[in-house]
């Protein structure tokens, strides 16, 4: 698949054309009409729509070669352009994702996963993946797999290991081996605990307003006093646990 | 390496006849302790209070205490 064509100008997309001062009516919703956008750089929008298209690209296509060629074809065309930064980016990008093409087959470790495929999992909840862990079987275990399609019953100990260790990776006790994750965790908590005491701290100094009066050890004595006059909960409550005949708490 | 079957069906069956009983059993449990440490003492201390309760003495000491502002003190 080509992702570099011509417009209808004749011109390499998203390159705009060298005429300055001429915008076209296929740029419209581009950068090219304001006039803050420099006239010989790429257009910024279509730029990034090629941007998008190489990096989707990207994804394992096998058969690819010379499509590939082709295209990287095009781009030392147009890389020829005068002070082209974003072009060069663009060759980087397929570039390498000439380089990915070429490695098909192999458990993907990168950043990208070809979601077209289908995937293996090892999770709790769900126990049987789309495939097996070791697609790319060698002599011994072709003829383990010829030796399953018979009675399950001539297998030995060992072979049937073998098999599930061929269809899955790890066993369910391997998934829910016990990890040190939580001292990270637990460490990590206490760390932000710490980080917000010292926040809470400089807050109360310099960010509080002045105490209201009625926090005074003053106002608070004449507070409690009045409410024993009053008999605030004089069943339960506070005014029970005053006695009212010594004038003392109980 | 013949283990037993494990138990394919029933399974929650099996832990609702289980925990269900202990449940009820539990909830019981509770609100009669709630209701016989808390609710019947409660109950008993506002009957002993205001069995014993002079309200007229107490509207007076108020009254002296100054807490109202429909009547003021005594005096004065």
């Amino acid at each position: 698949m080509c992702v570099a064509f011509h417009n209808k100008l004749g011109e390499f997309w998203p390159f705009p054309p060298d005429r300055a001062g001429v915008t076209e009516s296929d740029e419209r919703g581009t950068f090219r009409h304001l006039e803050i956008a420099p006239k010989n750089e790429p257009d910024l929008w279509r730029s990034t729509i090629f941007f998008l298209r190489s990096w989707l690209i990207s994804f394992d296509f096998p058969m690819m070669s010379s499509k590939e060629a082709r295209s990287l074809k095009m781009l030392h065309l147009t890389t020829g352009r005068v002070g082209c930064l974003l072009s060069k980016q663009v060759v980087v990008a397929l570039t390498s994702s000439g380089a990915r093409m070429s490695s098909h087959g192999h458990h993907e470790v990168s950043d990208s996963v070809d979601m077209s495929q289908p995937m293996y999992w090892d999770r709790l909840d769900t126990p049987l993946p789309d495939r097996p862990w070791k697609d790319v079987l060698d002599s011994t275990d072709k003829s383990l797999k010829q030796k399953e399609k018979g009675p399950w019953t001539a297998l030995s100990k060992e072979e049937k290991i073998a098999l599930y260790r061929l269809k899955f990776n790890h066993t369910y006790p391997e998934m829910k081996r016990p990890s040190h994750e939580w001292k990270t965790v637990i460490g990590g908590m206490f760390i932000f605990f710490g980080i917000t005491g010292l926040v809470v701290f400089w807050q109360g100094h310099y960010v509080y307003p002045p105490q209201p009066h009625t926090f005074g050890e003053e106002w608070q004595a004449k507070q409690v006093q009045r409410m024993l006059d009053m008999q605030i909960n004089p069943i339960e409550g506070f005014s029970a646990q005053w006695d009212y005949k010594n004038k003392q708490w109980k | 390496m013949s283990l037993a079957k494990p138990a394919m069906r029933g399974l929650l069956g099996k832990r609702l006849r289980f925990h269900l009983p202990i449940a009820f059993a539990l909830s019981l449990v509770a609100a009669a302790a709630f209701k016989y440490g808390v609710t019947e003492p409660r109950k008993q201390a506002y009957a002993d209070f205001y069995k014993q309760y002079d309200t007229t003495k107490e509207f007076n000491n108020m009254r002296e205490a100054g807490v109202f502002e429909s009547v003021r003190p005594t005096g004065k």
